[in-house]
């Protein structure tokens, strides 16, 4: 069992012709079994070509109408990656995953805004996000699929390489994955902390979930909170930037300490007060969660 | 990006927001002239840099005459500007600003931030405005009122009076100050701003809404379609190895430490760093080379990290992904040898064509030091600085040595902690 994905879902890829949506289409294809799954791909100027086999349509609704697609993969440049995702959702798909880096804030408000009075039933991932894997099923996104291991731990994480890193130690230590989940570093995004731990915590095939978080914003203090009263299954968690100095913008649009709020500090507090296990060792996270496990 | 308070206030006024009459100036004669053409009886100097807390600092004087134009100018032109957000070896002033002299009757504070969980723009707006609006935050969370804004609608006017009310705006300036919080927001909104802040916002004895200081901060994503924005960057205000990351597209930025850190992905590159610290050292960069790193991005960023004079010892650590190990091998075997690398390099590789890149590593010759965890890698970089350290010396004499290190770490912790407030 897995969350979001898995090898019956169906995927397109909107900006499926450029280099980056090219590249990752193709191993991502190549992993288990993306050869069923990736049947689609989107570019406005080239419907009726295809890439390697996989046809290209002019349009979300078209590429879903015609087959079957339920989730789409998102590659479009910045300017023009936030009306990718909105097509996506107008389409009602049920998953739209946006690796895309660097869209401006505001774009992502209306979008987010428009979503929301719309009671649209797309889930949002990112943007700027590494994407999701269930291990031995099916990838999307850009993370390296050898490096997981097919099995029962979640992980979500803000961080890409961070994710691979907790992953590659759990795979290291024999434990294996459910689902990895990347959920992004921006400040406006799709699904968050909080929101992959409810799914995590309804489904049969995970037994723990590692979080993992950065400075800036609230959304570990606000999943911890939720942990708290919900959970049912044990978690563990690292916060990356304890050495970060306020002010400053480390990397992600949103890992940035301001105000005072937002530390690394505060949120292992909080994360230790409602029950989650937390390591300030970042080579450790592997072997605190197998320390958990029953 | 960020922006002077002059060209703030230029933008201010293209969305009908009053501001005092004032003109920048880079020359004592110039400040001097500036005052004559204003005119009037008072005029406020102000040094234009980036950072705030200026006036706290000596950058801000009011001058009764020309003549104290003159002093004024001359004193805060050029001088190294230190203030809360300076750091300690603060800021060199290259521009004022002279403006006409206010009558204040009321500070007030405003600002506009996006909100990460309504996921809107949000209106702060404060009676205590002039001060700390942090402190205010912290002290009397009740004096900061807060109104998130519909990005169909905008601010709506009733919204706006309202706050201009609770806030503590007499009755008469209340439609002015509605007006000009609406204006504030459309310039967050169409200029795609990070932060717009203004404070003091004040009431003049005449009834007036002003914005007297003016702080714009733009959304780096966004300036692809804000030409206008790009053109007023002034390089002078940032820290030069950052700029010089920033052409190779590599993300950097200084920190006090002694290990420089060269890390693929932003949150690998914190987790790094604070495995430094755990092990007892100091990070002295952050440093992401992002996905697609070339030989040529990584010497960049081994220059880069080797111009600044603190840098002890070198960490990096990759996690292969996109990327392959042997690529990132070749890239730092090169750079090593082109910068003549003289401080210990500690390597650690992960993922994919790791043992092919472990293996460029190994033959080259160089003395890299290998490491197999992040742990590890931290743990090396921290004593090899020792080693190096205590070589000179037989060891009963470098143990002393390593308090007075100690005791400087915690001097610069201290500092930081300072900043935050």
């Amino acid at each position: 069992m897995s969350i979001l994905i898995d090898k019956n879902s169906r995927v397109m890829t909107q900006g499926i012709t450029g280099n980056t949506g090219q590249f990752h289409t193709r191993t991502s294809r190549d992993y288990a079994n993306g050869r069923n799954c990736y049947v689609a791909g989107v570019n406005p100027k080239k419907a009726g070509e295809s890439f390697e086999g996989i046809p290209i349509y002019g349009t979300v609704r078209d590429a879903k109408d015609k087959t079957g697609a339920n989730v789409s993969v998102i590659y479009v440049p910045p300017p023009f990656a936030a009306a990718a995702i909105w097509e996506a959702v107008e389409a009602d798909l049920d998953l739209a995953i946006c690796i895309t880096e660097g869209i401006p804030v505001r774009d992502m408000v209306e979008v987010r805004d428009r979503m929301r009075k719309q009671n649209r039933r797309t889930r949002l991932l990112g943007p700027n996000c590494p994407g999701v894997i269930t291990p031995g099923e099916l990838k999307i996104g850009i993370m390296p699929g050898h490096i997981h291991k097919a099995g029962r731990v979640g992980v979500v994480s803000r961080s890409g390489t961070l994710t691979y890193e907790a992953v590659a130690q759990l795979t290291e230590l024999g434990v294996g994955q459910s689902t990895a989940v990347g959920i992004g570093g921006d400040p406006v995004n799709g699904l968050k902390h909080v929101d992959v731990l409810q799914l995590f915590n309804d489904d049969p095939g995970t037994d723990a979930v590692i979080m993992i978080g950065e400075i800036g914003g609230s959304d570990e203090e606000t999943a911890a909170e939720w942990v708290k009263k919900h959970m049912k299954k044990p978690v563990v968690g690292f916060i990356a930037g304890v050495t970060a100095p306020p002010g400053k913008r480390m990397g992600h649009a949103g890992a940035i300490i301001s105000g005072g709020k937002g530390t690394a500090q505060e949120k292992l507090a909080v994360m230790s007060a409602c029950g989650i296990k937390v390591t300030r060792n970042p080579a450790e996270m592997g072997k605190l969660l197998k320390s958990v496990l029953r | 990006m960020k922006i002077h308070e002059y060209q703030g206030k230029e933008i201010f006024r293209r969305y009908g927001v009053p501001t005092p009459h004032g003109i920048p100036c880079f020359s004592v004669d110039e400040a001097v002239a500036a005052a004559g053409s204003l005119g009037g009886k008072v005029w406020v100097v102000k040094a234009q840099i980036h950072a705030g807390g200026r006036g706290k600092g000596g950058g801000v004087k009011v001058a009764k005459s020309l003549e104290e134009v003159r002093a004024n100018a001359k004193k805060i032109l050029g001088m190294q500007l230190v203030t809360h957000q300076t750091g300690p070896e603060g800021q060199k002033v290259r521009r004022l600003l002279v403006e006409e002299g206010a009558d204040i009757a009321k500070e007030l504070y405003v600002g506009l931030v996006v909100d990460r969980v309504s996921q809107r723009v949000v209106l702060m707006a404060s009676s205590e405005g002039g001060m700390d609006i942090e402190e205010v935050a912290a002290k009397t969370p009740g004096k900061i009122h807060r109104v998130a804004v519909d990005p169909q609608a905008g601010l709506a006017e009733g919204d706006a009076r309202a706050v201009a009310k609770k806030i503590g705006v007499p009755e008469g300036a209340l439609g002015d100050a509605a007006k000009l919080l609406q204006g504030l927001y459309r310039c967050f909104w169409e200029m795609d701003a990070s932060l717009v802040e203004v404070n003091p916002l004040i009431v003049t004895r005449g009834g007036r809404v002003l914005a007297l200081d003016a702080k714009i901060n733009f959304d780096d994503n966004a300036l692809f379609r804000h030409d206008d924005v790009v053109a007023m960057r002034d390089l002078d205000e940032e820290d030069p190895l950052e700029i010089e990351a920033s052409k190779y597209g590599l993300s950097y930025i200084s920190l006090d430490g002694s290990i420089g850190c060269m890390v693929n992905g932003a949150g690998l590159a914190m987790a790094t760093m604070d495995t430094i610290k755990l092990y007892g050292g100091a990070p002295a960069n952050f440093l992401d080379v992002g996905g697609g790193a070339t030989a040529d991005k990584v010497t960049a960023a081994f220059k880069i990290m080797l111009s600044n004079p603190k840098v002890k010892a070198i960490l990096v650590n990759i996690f292969g992904g996109i990327m392959k190990c042997d690529t990132i091998a070749t890239g730092v075997v090169t750079a090593a040898r082109e910068v003549k690398l003289s401080v210990p390099l500690v390597v650690r590789m992960k993922g994919t064509n790791e043992d092919l890149g472990k293996k460029i590593l190994k033959d080259s010759g160089l003395p890299i030091i290998s490491a197999d965890n992040m742990a590890q890698a931290g743990e090396k970089a921290v004593a090899a600085i020792k080693a190096k350290q205590a070589k000179p010396k037989p060891r009963p004499k470098a143990k002393p040595r390593k308090k007075p290190a100690k005791a400087k770490r915690k001097a610069a912790t201290k500092v930081k902690k300072r900043k935050r407030k």
